[in-house]
């Protein structure tokens, strides 16, 4: 299991591929695994953004982090997780955040990657800054997933 | 000793310090500790706040050493809300 907080861009795609590498130990074991990318847009609530500040309670977030991570290990079967989210400065198009889960059957990577991300939203401190073309606005809330 | 307070994002921003150290006999609870440093500003219905890192209530106890945060509802993840 691996949780990490980076300063810097990151390709999610290449991570996963790293990190499925390193599981040797656990080949033939997995039957399924779920990745959730959460990428910045270049645009909300009808205005356009040109990048944002992601600001993060530094070792309050990695608690967090861990906190929900474990509580998914009670809740399921899981064989490995991945959590990267990003923090600074991100640009449309970056990605924010890569949740993976592996678990033997599909269901509980579905609901494991699910409950990852959707808990790392409403309780881990991070915080978001747009910059409009004519000032910047902090992000007041996540909505619910719909 | 102090108890250590911090404020994040547009908290932060809006008490111009990222933080300060207050004298820990004068606060018994983070309500306490918000009186301390808010010159009179009642404790905004949607603050979170944090003991030592773990989420707390305005009536929970601190003491010497700890280290308490204010901050607005989080927003991390994907840009997807």
């Amino acid at each position: 299991m691996t949780i990490e907080i980076r300063a810097g861009a990151f390709d999610p795609w290449r991570e996963l591929a790293d990190f499925q590498q390193q599981m040797t130990g656990k080949c033939g074991k997995y039957g399924a695994t779920t990745v959730f990318v959460g990428t910045m847009r270049d645009f909300n609530e009808g205005d356009e953004v040109r990048g944002m500040f992601l600001e993060h309670y530094p070792q309050m977030t990695e608690k967090y982090l861990e906190k929900i991570t474990l509580e998914a290990a009670q809740r399921w079967e899981l064989l490995d997780m991945l959590i990267i989210h990003r923090v600074g400065e991100i640009l449309p198009d970056d990605p924010i955040v890569l949740v993976a889960a592996w678990t033997v059957h599909r269901a509980a990577a579905f609901e494991a990657a699910r409950y990852l991300i959707e808990e790392l939203k409403s309780r881990s401190p991070f915080w978001k800054k747009e910059w409009l073309p004519e000032r910047e606005r902090w992000v007041i809330k996540n909505t619910p997933a719909g | 000793m102090a108890i250590t307070v911090k404020f994040f994002a547009s908290l932060r921003e809006r008490m111009e310090c990222e933080g300060v150290a207050i004298d820990a006999q004068y606060a018994r609870t983070i309500a306490e500790v918000w009186q301390q440093v808010a010159g009179g500003e009642p404790l905004p219905a949607d603050l979170l706040m944090a003991v030592n890192m773990e989420y707390a209530e305005p009536d929970s106890v601190v003491q010497d050493g700890d280290e308490v945060a204010f901050f607005p509802p989080v927003t991390g993840g994907g840009h997807d809300h």
